[in-house]
């Protein structure tokens, strides 16, 4: 088996003396696309900024396509195939829709080819070019992020809840650009709180509680013994 | 109507300048969020650097431009952002604050000192010509006559107008169609997100940086013909710089542009048609301090931010006999030494009680309240100006005078309401600029223009302060007592109230607390304190004029009372014989080694680096000074109970750590526990074994 | 008529609802939960209510009177307390000053008749009450999160309040204390007083609270008590993306989309850029 795309091993990081990250361990092939699952303050987050290199971890360590990257800056990462795309609405509020894209190409691709990319996957934000991004509704901004993406043809692609605080239709939307993201060969991870529609896509799960690792496995088992952990074991 | 337009050209070169000068000021802040009040002072020292190269060492003007403007700044603007302001943004106003105005007196010092005014070159004079003079229509007045109005351009005009035009369009075509332009403006957006995009953020902070001192360099090089080689004027320039980025609050450059252009015209039509009005005249020299202040006031309500930055400071504060026996040592230590003082030394205690006052009152309002004046010795001035006026030179003028001068602190603090952090520091400088234009200047209820009043010595019921050592005495008593004062309230509840709103605004709301009554009282009583130093420094002094409280002496001040702990009461002290000090040291040269030094401009340099450095600890000077203390009281402790096995260790323990300053970590900081005392490294090493037990 | 009423309440961000069209109630005596997946708008419900934002529509009533456009420490002296999703612990002072500052706030001027004694006495009892007295001396940017939630509750509690707004009281705490904080929650209500609360943690919000409003997508889509929400099919689609009711079992892939393992073709990272800090 070639080695995978990102690894994480023994993982700690904390906030000040809270310990959040306390021995994560999650491996990702290459080209797979992986759902990392877990309720409100279980860690995904913080995982998700010791990856992409905005938090330093405490202990073990993090490796990219078998490399070690301790202490890499954000900026350098995303200028080698990381592609972090944040929680929350990942563009740039007060500047238009064509200047979010040109900010993409410090990834490496030319920003005419960003452009053509993202207008033609999402030919809605063709017609708001000129518009802030700040002004439009919430999927059509998580659009502009995914071109992103799309367009910069990176190697890991990292997915903090992309469907929060939207309507459960244009989650649908978002998750079968993911599809055709991963159709092309990039390697995913997606963390979400509760989404179905994330292991839909997913050819493998995880679910994290507490700082760890707690199941991983297939889509269809992780689904199962998700329904308790969210919805209260009572149900 | 043509004098109109005779006023209006010059309004509209003046206006073309500060518009350089503002956008500079506004692309800086907008991309690093500081404030850099040092702007000016920046366009003041590139101005001397382009004097020094074409005047004194003969370069070609072009040439000297293209250095001072192409090299020279930008590389200032670098070094500044990699240096000093790199990761200034997040922190709290009164630190980003003080580290410019920190700057801004260094500058100031740098330039005294680099090219002294006493310094006479024959075949250097210190003037710089006007450019373009060849601009004219050959009507023996340069520059040309426009048809139809009796009035002239002049070539320096022109290019000035010009320049303003270039860079107006410059920085939009940079900001709107180039990648590191849309960097720029993402980078105010978020930072971190623009990491993740790859880009950054630290890059075109430094480009901001680097064209910010090149158009402060311009705008200084195109004032100085007009204003003269003068250390202050092309310094305090930038307070019009101010007025026209506020216009654009701050972030709209083309506003910001708009606001330059008025505040120059308006300027310039003002002062032509002053001359039949007598109020007219009198507010005339603060008249963009004024529009500095209305503008502030209209500026939009700041909504309490939830989650923002922790205050950092930990007051130390001394247990009550602690307190008790340090001012009686205070006051001994002060009898013996004026018992035995000339006068000359009395007069400087004195001035050192007076300063040591003034930064009690920043105790309460900066390191307690962490609210940053830039004006407290106008509040000072206020006083004085009072019990002069008054003439009952007893405990009943001083009362008053205290009464008067916080009044005018809490009017300044009700009309800024609203206001907090940057917006409320520029709103005290106007005011202090507004009392020493207008008010300390004026005839009737001012100490007249440049003139002095009489003021007697204090008197009690049944003795009269007439000794100079005894008048000195009394007032080290009154910083004494204001300081167990400024103790008291911050060991009580007005003190805790104090931290919980510098830590959290939200959380003081939502428990009930109507924040904007209780700063107006903070600023009162600082306002309050300032002003009774002010009324017995005029006492002091039999003396007392308005160049004792112009506007720049505030800005040592507080830098002093930053660099010396603007948190604790010894900091107050300390800052005062320090600043006491300053003119002293200032009059002597370094003569030794065959140099000659003058120390004045050095000593500015030292205090505006000491705060550059120190106000990334507002606990300052004094904080090493108890550290020390703390040292020294437990190698003597120990070795006391080597001699003593068993007796004294009870009651050592208490004492020891929670005295003094207790360093705050912030709970990011994941290395928290080497910078704490030893108690705390216990709770700490408990609280991750409770966490990790819970699994 | 209701403690709290929020009556069709708006917010919008630029362009972006975060609250749409809310409109809920809160009665005294009864613990009320607002749930809804992240981003939900739940929190900023929560400022609208305490004053803290100022909803684009809508009113918020409180006790009858209408509060929308009063300063937070306005509604906070008519009885509302809240705590905080992102701590606001007044991080340099002790445990004890916090409530301490509380109480101070609280009684203002008449605060200054009670001894010094009696004031220390009732803080230890707030402190007690919700179960952190040990931490009492410690500065409060030192202790867990979950004891800095339990501070600022204490800290609510100070100001004997009519209606508690609690944002994510029962993150940072373990099961025990949670069991322990969902009784303490009861007892508060039994006592009277109404409690608004967000919360993440299904059990604690099933086992106290007496109604439940789902949040979503800034709108209220259901309103019940525990049991009816657990089976509500919007609730459910909201939380899960798919609700009982669907026919599609879970796990299987949606229509239409196949999921393809592109082991081989998949892109490189460059890594020079990295190696040098790498092996650190």
């Amino acid at each position: 088996m070639s080695v995978p795309i990102l690894e994480v091993c023994d993982l700690t990081a904390a906030y000040g003396r809270i310990e959040v990250l306390r021995g994560v361990n999650l491996s990702v092939p290459k080209g797979a696309v992986m759902a990392l699952l877990g309720p409100n303050g279980a860690g995904k987050s913080t995982l998700v900024q010791c990856i992409a290199g905005q938090k330093e971890h405490t202990g073990g360590d993090i490796h990219l396509a078998g490399v070690n990257v301790h202490r890499a800056a954000p900026e350098d990462l995303a200028r080698i195939g990381l592609c972090t795309v944040p929680e929350g609405r990942s563009v740039f509020p007060n500047l238009t829709v064509e200047e979010n894209l040109q900010l993409m190409s410090y990834a490496g691709v030319p920003a005419g080819a960003v452009l053509e990319t993202a207008f033609t996957y999402f030919p809605r934000l063709l017609e708001r070019r000129k518009q802030l991004a700040g002004t439009m509704s919430g999927g059509e901004q998580q659009m502009l992020a995914m071109s992103r993406a799309l367009a910069s043809d990176p190697a890991l692609l990292l997915l903090d809840e992309l469907s929060m605080g939207l309507a459960p239709l244009i989650v649908e939307e978002l998750y079968d650009t993911v599809a055709r993201i991963a159709e092309s060969g990039v390697s995913i991870l997606c963390i979400e709180q509760f989404a179905r529609t994330a292991l839909r896509v997913s050819d493998y799960a995880a679910v994290m509680t507490g700082g760890r690792v707690v199941a991983s496995g297939e889509p269809a088992e992780i689904l199962e013994t998700m329904s308790d952990v969210i919805l209260g074991g009572a149900a | 109507m043509q004098t109109f337009f005779a006023f209006l050209i010059p309004g509209l070169f003046t206006g073309a300048a500060y518009s350089i000068a503002a956008s500079g000021l506004v692309l800086t802040y907008t991309t690093t969020r500081v404030f850099n009040i040092a702007h000016g002072a920046f366009g003041m020292v590139l101005s001397f650097v382009f004097w020094d190269l074409t005047v004194r060492q003969g370069m070609p003007t072009l040439l000297a431009i293209f250095l001072v403007l192409f090299v020279v700044a930008p590389l200032i603007g670098f070094i500044m952002q990699r240096l000093i302001t790199r990761g200034l943004g997040n922190a709290p106003v009164s630190v980003s604050l003080v580290v410019t105005v920190g700057l801004f007196v260094g500058l100031i010092g740098f330039a005294q000192q680099r090219w002294p005014e006493s310094r006479i070159e024959v075949d250097a004079p210190r003037f710089v010509a006007p450019f373009w003079q060849g601009f004219a229509d050959g009507d023996g007045v340069p520059g040309w006559q426009i048809p139809g109005v009796e009035t002239t351009v002049t070539g320096h005009q022109l290019i000035t107008i010009i320049c303003s035009i270039a860079v107006a369009a410059a920085l939009f075509v940079l900001l709107n169609r180039t990648r590191i332009g849309t960097a720029m403006r993402a980078s105010v957006d978020n930072p971190d997100l623009l990491r993740l995009f790859g880009g950054k953020p630290d890059n075109a902070a430094a480009l901001a940086w680097m064209i910010g001192m090149s158009l402060a360099g311009l705008a200084g090089i195109l004032l100085v013909s007009a204003l003269g080689l003068s250390y202050f004027d092309l310094t305090l320039l930038v307070i019009n710089a101010y007025a026209a980025a506020m216009v654009g609050r701050l972030k709209s450059l083309p506003m910001t542009f708009v606001g330059a252009m008025g505040v120059g015209v308006f300027e310039s039509l003002l002062v032509g048609y002053s001359t039949d009005s007598e109020l007219l005249s009198t507010i005339r020299p603060a008249i963009v301090p004024i529009f500095l202040f209305a503008v502030i006031v209209l500026a939009p309500q700041a909504q309490l931010r939830i989650g923002q930055v922790k205050g950092m400071v930990s007051a130390p504060v001394p247990s009550v006999p602690r307190m008790g026996v340090t001012a009686v040592v205070t006051l001994l230590v002060a009898a013996v030494y004026i018992a035995r003082a000339d006068d000359v030394s009395l007069l400087r205690l004195g001035t050192a009680a007076t300063y040591a006052i003034v930064m009690l009152s920043l105790v309460l309002l900066t390191g307690y309240g962490g609210h940053v004046s830039l004006g407290q010795l106008s509040f000072a001035g206020v006083g004085a100006l009072t019990y002069a006026q008054l003439g009952d030179f007893n405990l009943y003028g001083l009362l008053v005078a205290t009464l008067v001068a916080a009044g005018v602190g809490a009017l300044v603090a009700l009309s800024v309401l609203r206001l907090t952090g940057l917006y409320l520091a520029l709103a005290t400088l106007a005011f202090a600029v507004i009392m020493e234009k207008v008010v300390f200047k004026n005839d009737t209820i001012g100490f007249g223009s440049g003139g002095a009043l009489e003021v007697g010595r204090l008197s009690v019921p049944g003795y009269e302060f007439t000794s100079t050592g005894a008048y000195v005495f009394m007032m080290v008593v009154f910083f004494v007592v204001i300081a167990m004062g400024v103790l008291v309230v911050r060991r009580g509840v007005i003190g805790r109230m104090l931290i919980a709103m510098r830590d959290s605004p939200a959380a003081c709301g939502t428990l009930g607390l109507d924040m904007r009554w209780f700063r107006v009282g903070l600023f009162a009583a600082s306002a309050g304190i300032a002003g009774l130093a002010g009324a017995l420094v005029a006492g002091l002094r039999g003396l007392i004029g308005e160049a004792d409280f112009i506007f720049f002496n505030s800005l040592p001040l507080l830098l002093l009372a930053v660099a010396f702990g603007v948190t604790s009461v010894t900091g107050a002290a300390l800052g005062g014989i320090g600043l006491m000090l300053l003119p002293v040291l200032q009059a002597e040269s370094f003569t030794e080694f065959g140099l000659d030094v003058p120390l004045g401009g050095v000593m500015f340099m030292i205090i505006g680096l000491s705060a550059v450095l120190a106000a990334r600890d507002p606990n300052g000077l004094a904080n090493y000074l108890f550290r020390a203390g703390r040292w020294v009281e437990k190698r003597l402790r120990a070795r006391l109970e080597a001699g003593l096995p068993q007796l004294t260790t009870a009651d050592g323990a208490v004492d020891g750590p929670t005295d003094g300053p207790v360093d705050h970590t912030p709970a990011g900081d994941t290395h928290a526990h080497t910078h704490a005392p030893d108690g705390v490294v216990l709770v700490t090493q408990e609280v991750s074994d409770r966490v990790a037990a819970r699994g | 008529m209701s403690l709290l009423e929020v009556d069709d309440v708006v917010v919008q961000f630029g362009g972006v609802t975060a609250v749409n069209h809310a409109s809920f109630e809160a009665e005294a005596g009864r613990i009320t939960g607002l749930i809804g997946p992240n981003g939900a708008g739940k929190t900023t419900c929560f400022n609208v209510i305490s004053g803290l934002q100022r909803p684009t529509k809508g009113a918020v009533r409180f006790n009858g009177k209408a509060v929308t456009r009063a300063p937070v420490h306005r509604r906070s002296r008519m009885g509302m307390g809240r705590t905080f999703q992102r701590l606001e612990a007044f991080g340099s002072l002790s445990v004890r000053d916090n409530v301490r500052v509380a109480l101070d706030i609280h009684r203002g001027f008449r605060g200054i008749v009670r001894t010094p004694g009696q004031q220390r006495a009732e803080i230890d009892g707030l402190l007690e009450r919700v179960g952190i007295a040990s931490y009492a001396d410690d500065r409060a940017d030192s202790i867990p999160t979950g004891t800095a939630r339990l501070l600022e509750l204490a800290r609510c509690l100070a100001g004997s309040p009519k209606l508690l707004l609690l944002d994510e009281p029962s993150s940072g705490l373990d099961e025990t204390e949670t069991d322990d904080f969902g009784d303490l929650l009861k007892d508060l209500a039994a006592e009277g007083m109404g409690i608004l609360m967000v919360e993440h943690d299904m059990d604690l919000v099933m086992n106290v609270c007496d109604t439940i409003r789902v949040l979503d997508f800034g709108e209220v889509i259901a309103i019940g008590d525990p049991g009816m929400i657990r089976s509500d099919p919007k609730v459910q689609k909201a939380y899960l993306g798919y609700s009982d009711a669907d026919d599609d079992a879970p796990g299987s892939s949606g229509p239409g989309v196949t999921v393809g393992k592109h082991v081989d073709e998949a892109a490189t990272l460059v890594i020079p850029a990295l190696t040098k800090e790498g092996s650190a």
